[in-house]
């Protein structure tokens, strides 16, 4: 193709050579249809350039530039909401915690207090059950006392009256021996030894109950 | 010295020949495809530089409008690509030789510069075309032309007024007695030698770096077909070579695209500059 080319032109330029004074110029001076022809292509491809190129390429490099910089300022704001967030999270947890230690230490204080209550309150019924025993304990023995003593009256008599061969029964009870005698008995001038073994314990007790 | 010799040779071969338009000749660079008429020394014609760059012109702005209508955030395939090389002007070029406050305002012309650059450059390699029209001196001056006026224009208006800006080109703290050389040489400078020096730097490389490619392909095929099979044989080494220097080439006409725009924007850059 070079070959072509160059063999088309030569042969043009051989051709011309013989009546055109170009082919024969100085290379270095101008044709100045060239040069006239060369700056007006130019300017008009310059004028193409500077009307529809560089323009848009200008604008889609602000475009970029704007992008990015929104992209990174969408960053920033993203970071800065997420900091926030972290922010608001760990100050809640540590609200959390404190609630929790304050809901734990109430706790502790309302079981100490609750068991305290109870405490209380079993020792009042404690006291309240054994105070009732004890009254029945004492009714008891004040019934049994009662019928002791009516019964060791009887006994007794019956022993006398055997021993005496009669009844003894009205007259003592006239006489009212019996009584007289418990309550000598229980007064402490009758020495146990003188009715006869096996009563001290009682007799003593019958006292010390008589006196309380 | 090589090359020489290799010319040397193969011009005798084919001076041997007769009929063939080897080696490679300045007039070979002139390729009109209509001729309308001449005014003196002058031909007005239609040439295939010229048709060159008008596609040139065309398939990037094609290219480069597609990609870039429906810019967006988030780059298509084409918008990614066009960017690479927006980005490497952009940020790298104007950026970096103007400072952040002002080089907006020179990235279209800088980023057309380089596209447009580039492109033509290329086209010296791309099969069916192998045509780089900045190896015709009118192309780099037309654009050498337009950052000429452009970095005065900023500088004058810059500075406040002519007066001042020649006054500001003489850099600050130079004793009197040097005044005489220094005076002439920044001047010389601004006027004169950055524009010869950037149009032809570009013109030479892509003219230069042409009839090199040229040099060993065509010359190649010559020696295939000269009829003889001792040359015939030397065509493989040719052609070899001629697949490195196209790939040289290749490197040479990016890096010429670079070093332009990159001193274009060296230069607008200089005169926005407070000091000298």
């Amino acid at each position: 193709m070079q070959l072509s080319g160059l063999t088309t032109a030569a042969g043009l330029a051989a051709a011309a050579g013989a009546e055109d004074p170009e082919a024969a110029a100085i290379p270095i001076l101008p044709n100045p249809v060239e040069l006239v022809f060369g700056l007006v292509v130019f300017l008009i491809f310059l004028a193409v350039i500077a009307k529809y190129v560089v323009p848009n390429l200008e604008k889609a490099y602000a475009e970029r530039k704007a992008a990015i910089e929104g992209g990174m300022s969408q960053a920033e704001e993203a970071q800065r909401e997420a900091e926030a967030t972290k922010r608001r999270y760990e100050q809640q947890l540590a609200d959390a915690r404190d609630e929790a230690a304050r809901i734990r230490e109430e706790a502790r204080e309302q079981g100490a207090s609750i068991i305290a209550e109870m405490r209380g309150q079993a020792q009042a019924e404690a006291a309240r059950i054994t105070e009732g025993a004890q009254k029945q304990i004492r009714a008891e023995h004040a019934q049994a006392l009662t019928s002791l003593r009516s019964e060791v009256g009887r006994l007794s008599t019956d022993l006398a009256s055997r021993i005496v061969g009669e009844s003894l029964h009205n007259e003592t009870r006239r006489s009212g021996i019996v009584d007289r005698f418990l309550e000598e008995l229980e007064a402490g001038r009758v020495r146990p030894e003188a009715v006869g073994h096996g009563t001290p314990t009682p007799a003593a007790h019958v006292g010390a109950e008589g006196q309380h | 010295m090589s090359l020489n010799a290799w010319g040397a040779s193969l011009g005798a071969v084919v001076a041997a020949e007769g009929d063939s338009h080897f080696p490679p000749k300045v007039a070979d660079f002139w390729q009109p495809l209509v001729t309308f008429g001449h005014v003196g020394n002058t031909t007005i014609a239609l040439t295939r530089p010229m048709v060159v760059l008008t596609l040139v012109a065309l398939v990037l702005s094609v290219w480069l409008v597609t990609t870039t209508r429906r810019a967006a955030a988030v780059p298509s395939k084409g918008q990614w690509f066009t960017e690479q090389v927006y980005d490497f002007v952009r940020n790298n070029v104007a950026r970096d030789m103007i400072g952040t406050k002002d080089f907006m305002r020179f990235v279209p012309l800088l980023f057309a510069l380089f596209t447009f650059i580039l492109l033509s450059n290329l086209s010296g390699v791309i099969p069916g075309i192998q045509m780089p029209p900045m190896a015709r001196i009118g192309f780099p001056i037309a654009l050498t032309l337009i950052v000429y006026v452009v970095y005065h224009w900023i500088g004058i208006k810059k500075h406040g007024g002519f007066g001042r800006y020649l006054k500001w080109m003489i850099p600050p703290g130079i004793p009197g007695w040097l005044m005489p050389l220094i005076v002439p040489l920044e001047l010389l400078t601004y006027f004169i030698t950055r524009p010869l020096t950037l149009a032809l730097r570009l013109f030479g490389n892509m003219f230069a770096g042409h009839m090199l490619l040229v040099v060993f392909i065509m010359g190649g095929w010559l020696l295939l077909t000269s009829g003889s099979i001792g040359l015939a044989l030397v065509t493989i080494p040719a052609w070899i070579l001629g697949f490195v220097m196209t790939a040289f080439e290749i490197l040479v006409q990016v890096l010429q695209a670079f070093v332009f725009t990159l001193l274009a924007a060296s230069y607008f850059g200089g005169a926005l500059a407070d000091e000298h």
